[in-house]
């Protein structure tokens, strides 16, 4: 008998640890696993395929005779049957920093396929796949390679952006956590691609696993990737450090603060020197590519979104966790066909989309699909693909009002929209919530928000406008003006 | 005994050694103070003003020391529509532990969440919010 418990931060949050040590104690063998991402079940215990759901230490007797209900076979569980998973295809089924397991499921053949193709090939196959940056801008990653690899200098950078701040998303974190190899692999290959021997993970402080497992993950596998250099280096708890430049100055022992582009750090980048910059999970979806082909990828996806998304269902949902998908699902097909609606039970008010810079997203417009373009005409982000669904129980005025006061704790200073905008944004919508003059401080909220909108350096100043102004626009009751009567 | 002396050794030769030694300063002594300021930048020939700015720009590194129990409780978005604000009486109704808000940790799913150490725990209510905070 094989019994497989999540070691991923969010099992053992939820009492992994004791679980194991309980079956341990009852004399079973437990190997400890990356997530299934089916967090709604965890700690989830898989014995030989069949899984248990939420278990605690005191159910391990009854599941070890037999006695406990299980949820079926985890393969066969409709949320994971209904996922096309090529980034977390080893999601559940491996243990994360075993080189065997690793080896065992397609690891390195990417890499060995990369190194007899050469740089040229490489890029090709990457450009051919259509693989945008997963971080949230969704700037090809191809062309973004392809400036690098096109610039003469004695030192390149590759950097991962591990720095998942934003709120819904933990599809870094589970990759880091659960599949580490597939993440260096795939910087190994960015290396090769553009001529860097050296490559940074920035991983922000509040991931201590994460953390853990790459460092762990990087010195078993350093001869394998040689003559690449990995290495992690831990943010300090400043969100604005996953915006790349001000990424780079906190890298290079600065504070966070936005560099103006240009020069882009594809040219200038780490120490003013060519630099990849990509999230986790761009890097993460290289090795997949290398060894399927970019058509294979780019069959996957809609329009100029091509491949599939790890999708992050979050927040008051009733089936919460990593879906991954192929871009063009809805929005309401993911809260509430996979996602369940509400975990309380009442009805799905509106869902952030995107993280803190995200707009709010009423249920009338769930009919949106997953797209790049599609969420940009709607004033929408897809961002890092998070989703935070929220119950009718949320005060919109509040949620404005904490983008502003988040923007304000979170702003690096360089520019003065985001700086000084951010507290008087927080200042204004206080007012409103406290009744004073509220049609003229609206007028005043919309006027700022422009101005934060197109004069701030970076996303922080320049789209915390959008929950702001989505939250007026479709709940303009929590700010105590009367809805307009064709609002939808 | 760890000096910070032996920090600035331990990352002689690194590219960009700043957060990393002011990681393991906080991590030996509990917080950054001004004379660990002085020491550094003499090490790493920066200006005192410089070592400053970059420690007074992150959340995480402290320029006092906190001498109660630290509870990083997550006030962002997800936990917020997972009915974190209505736990927060119970931390403003005390002193001994020091609440601090942290803005996710990646439990979206599960949360209102929290992180002690490098501890996390998440699916608090105010009975497991009131135990965790007697626990430390």
């Amino acid at each position: 008998m094989n019994v497989r418990i999540s070691d991923d931060a969010l099992a053992i949050a939820v009492g992994a640890d004791s679980v194991a040590a309980a079956f341990i104690a009852a004399g079973a063998q437990v190997e400890r696993v990356s997530s299934w991402g089916m967090q709604w079940l965890e700690p989830l215990v898989d014995i030989d395929g069949t899984g248990y759901g939420r278990v605690c230490a005191d159910q391990v007797a009854a599941i070890l005779d037999g006695s406990a209900a299980s949820i079926g076979r985890i393969e066969d569980h409709p949320f994971i049957t209904k996922q096309t998973r090529l980034t977390f295809a080893r999601a559940g089924k491996t243990r994360p920093t075993s080189l065997d397991d690793y080896y065992a499921t397609d690891g390195w053949i990417g890499l060995a396929k990369a190194q007899k193709m050469g740089a040229d090939a490489i890029i090709e196959t990457v450009l051919a796949s259509g693989l945008r940056g997963r971080g949230g801008a969704g700037f090809p990653a191809g062309i973004k390679w392809k400036t690098v690899a096109g610039v003469t200098a004695h030192q390149k950078y590759i950097v991962c952006n591990a720095d998942e701040g934003d709120s819904a998303t933990f599809a870094d974190r589970m990759v880091m956590e659960g599949d580490p190899f597939m993440l260096i692999e795939g910087m190994a290959i960015a290396g090769l691609a553009v001529g860097a021997n050296k490559g940074y993970v920035y991983i922000r402080s509040e991931y201590p696993h994460a953390i853990a497992k790459m460092e762990t993950a990087i010195a078993a596998c350093a001869h394998l990737i040689a003559p690449f250099i990995v290495e992690v280096r831990v943010g300090a708890g400043a969100y604005v450090c996953g915006e790349e430049t001000s990424l780079l100055n906190s890298l290079e022992g600065k504070r966070g603060e936005v560099r103006a582009k240009p020069p882009l750090p594809a040219l200038e980048g780490l120490f003013g020197l060519p630099t990849v910059v990509n999230n986790v999970l761009t890097l993460a979806a290289i090795p997949w590519i290398l060894v399927h082909g970019g058509d294979a990828y780019a069959a996957f996806g809609m329009g100029r979104s091509k491949g599939t998304m790890p999708v992050q269902i979050a927040g008051n949902v009733k089936h919460g966790g990593l879906f991954e998908v192929a871009f063009g699902i809805t929005l309401g097909e993911l809260v509430n066909d996979i996602g369940g609606g509400t975990d309380t039970g009442r009805p799905v008010r509106c869902v952030q989309v995107g993280g803190p810079l995200g707009a709010y997203i009423p249920p009338a417009q769930f009919d949106l699909p997953f797209d790049y373009e599609a969420f940009t005409a709607a004033d929408a982000l897809i961002g890092h693909a998070g989703i935070t669904v929220f119950d009718d129980s949320i005060d919109m005025a509040q949620m404005a009002r904490f983008a502003m006061e988040f923007c304000a704790v979170e702003s690096c200073g360089k520019c003065t929209p985001c700086r000084l905008g951010s507290t008087r944004g927080m200042e204004t919508l206080d007012q409103i919530i406290a009744g004073k003059n509220v049609a003229a401080n609206l007028a005043l909220i919309t006027d700022l928000s422009e101005t934060m909108k197109f004069g701030s350096l970076c996303a922080l100043g320049g789209f915390t406008p959008y929950p702001v102004l989505s939250a007026i626009q479709h709940f303009p009751e929590d700010f105590g003006i009367a809805p307009s009567p064709e609002r939808s | 005994m760890v000096t910070i002396a032996n920090i600035l050794a331990e990352h002689e030769g690194r590219e960009g050694p700043l957060l990393p030694i002011l990681h393991d300063v906080q991590r030996a002594f509990g917080y950054v103070s001004e004379d660990a300021i002085r020491e550094i930048a003499i090490g790493l020939n920066l200006t005192r003003a410089e070592v400053y700015g970059v420690v007074s720009f992150y959340h995480d590194f402290r320029k006092e020391a906190e001498t109660r129990p630290i509870i990083k409780l997550c006030r962002a978005e997800a936990c917020k529509a997972r009915g974190v604000e209505a736990l927060m009486p119970i931390a403003d109704g005390q002193d001994r532990v020091k609440v601090e808000a942290i803005y996710c940790l990646g439990l979206c799913s599960v949360g209102p969440a929290a992180m002690i150490g490098d501890q996390v725990h998440a699916r608090l209510d105010a009975k497991r919010l009131t135990a965790l905070m007697a626990s430390v």
